[in-house]
């Protein structure tokens, strides 16, 4: 297969980016997108020329750190991390444009990498559970429904991409903040932290310049793990009870 | 601005919040809205639109709810607005080169345009309905003893321009949109998501948004081609 491949260059985060073309001839359907790069760069660095910088990490699709907005699309044109997206699903001749993720949050460090580690101080405000230390509990001694953990589960699943922000038209990153808050709401472990949690993790959302939600459900149909925009709802009843039911989280409180 | 009320309301999603309730109550005003204006089809010269008309703008209780419906009309328009600016803010200030509509409607996406395309139509028809009755000379019909304004022959001389159809019936459309979207919308917004009415909100939904704008534009157009 032979593309033409229109990529984000960037030298750094506060350089001007630009688009860059190149003719890639040496492109096998059978090759993932990532080693579609691999081999690009390769021929580059044989030039002498800068290679082109992506995250990347485990290549399995459970890791969440490839990006990549390809054609449009955050992860391209398959429902799946583009690690995971493999070469025949583009026709000989493209043209493919690949862009960064583009949100105020999430940063350009260079070319087509960006600094995801909003998520992570979302993730710290919140998204953890209190556990005693002691012996091991019995395995199943907390009885969950089927059904609760089945919806825990899904929406543990989330990879923290950040492909539900860069799909968005808000750059919003309520899916990964509802799969988050979702996922300890609907178990009995998540419930000690359950009011604090939202609100904290909610409030660090809105600290990082994510956009507000519209349900325009792009973030669903992009999201890599396909998470539901049911749990945004959640997220939402969970923050309404909690702002109207929680005590006021201590700003100072004595003791320490 | 540290209580927990204004962290609520000011925080996104209860700004939210907001928008989809205020929305909800439009909602409601369309129905109401509707079914006064739907009794200009009536063939008795206007009459029962008249008296209703007279009902709505005299009645204290109509009145105190009308005053609300303005100040939810312009909540929602100013918060939207502000939440545009923000929402374009956090895209952040390079823009993506290439973008794809597959993920998401075309109604969605463009919600700040037909609110914008509604908002001129209802000013603009305020001007000519609203603002004749109130601040206006309506000429006065006599029923039975009892002196009436006869907005039916402002609604008349109004329809019976074509660029008003038109404008009206366009608008209709915009407002349809806008309802496709933002009527199932506001439930999720709500948190209201569930697998036991998800089917029940979209069907009504849906259907309100077509069938109630629908209506609305039917009344000019059968009073401009006198159906």
């Amino acid at each position: 297969m032979k593309l033409t491949l229109k990529i984000w260059r960037q030298k750094g985060p506060h350089v001007k980016g630009e688009f860059k073309t190149y003719v890639h001839e040496h492109v096998s359907p059978d090759m993932s997108f990532l080693e579609m790069l691999d081999v690009l760069n390769t021929e580059l660095i044989k030039k002498g020329e800068e290679p082109i910088h992506f995250d990347h990490d485990c290549r399995e699709g459970i890791c969440g750190m490839c990006s990549l907005y390809i054609n449009g699309r955050p992860h391209g044109p398959l429902q799946t991390t583009t690690c995971q997206l493999h070469m025949r699903s583009f026709k000989d001749g493209e043209t493919i444009t690949i862009e960064p993720w583009r949100a105020k949050p999430f940063p350009v460090i260079k070319d087509l990498v960006v600094d995801r580690s909003a998520f992570d101080r979302i993730q710290q405000s919140g998204g953890y559970i209190s556990v005693n230390t002691g012996g091991a509990p019995d395995a199943n001694e907390i009885p969950i429904p089927k059904k609760i953990a089945d919806e825990a589960m899904d929406a543990a699943t989330c990879i923290g991409c950040g492909a539900c922000v860069a799909a968005c038209k808000n750059a919003s990153a309520m899916l990964f903040v509802a799969a988050k808050v979702s996922q300890l709401a609907l178990l009995p472990q998540g419930h000690p932290e359950r009011k604090e949690r939202v609100e904290r993790m909610v409030a660090q959302m809105d600290a990082e310049g994510f956009g507000a939600c519209t349900n325009t459900r792009a973030c669903e149909a992009e999201c890599p793990k396909g998470i539901s925009v049911a749990h945004i709802a959640r997220m939402n009843r969970e923050y309404y009870t909690a702002m109207l039911s929680s005590y006021e989280l201590p700003s100072k409180a004595g003791g320490e | 601005m540290n209580n927990w009320f204004s962290r609520f309301l000011t925080s996104s999603l209860g700004k939210k919040l907001l928008m989809a309730l205020t929305g909800l109550f439009l909602i409601l005003f369309l129905v109401v809205h509707l079914s006064g204006n739907l009794q200009l089809l009536k063939n008795d010269g206007g009459r029962s639109f008249n008296i209703y008309a007279e009902f709505m703008s005299t009645n204290i209780l109509i009145q105190t709810i009308s005053k609300l419906n303005f100040t939810f009309i312009l909540l929602h328009v100013l918060l939207s607005l502000y939440l545009t600016i923000q929402n374009r803010r956090a895209r952040g200030s390079e823009r993506y080169a290439v973008t794809s509509g597959k993920s998401s409607i075309w109604a969605s996406r463009n919600m700040g345009v037909l609110g914008t395309l509604v908002l001129i139509f209802i000013v603009v028809h305020l001007r000519h309905f609203y603002g004749e009755m109130h601040f206006g000379s309506v000429p006065t019909v006599n029923y039975d003893g009892k002196e009436v304004r006869d907005l039916a022959s402002v609604v008349d001389y109004w329809f019976s321009k074509d660029w008003y159809v038109a404008l009206y019936v366009f608008s209709m459309g915009a407002l349809g949109f806008h309802l496709w979207h933002g009527f199932v919308s506001a439930f999720q917004t709500l948190g209201l998501n569930h697998p036991k009415y998800n089917g029940l909100i979209f069907f009504v939904g849906k259907t309100f948004s077509v069938v109630v704008p629908a209506l609305f534009a039917w009344i000019p157009i059968a009073m401009y081609f006198n159906i």
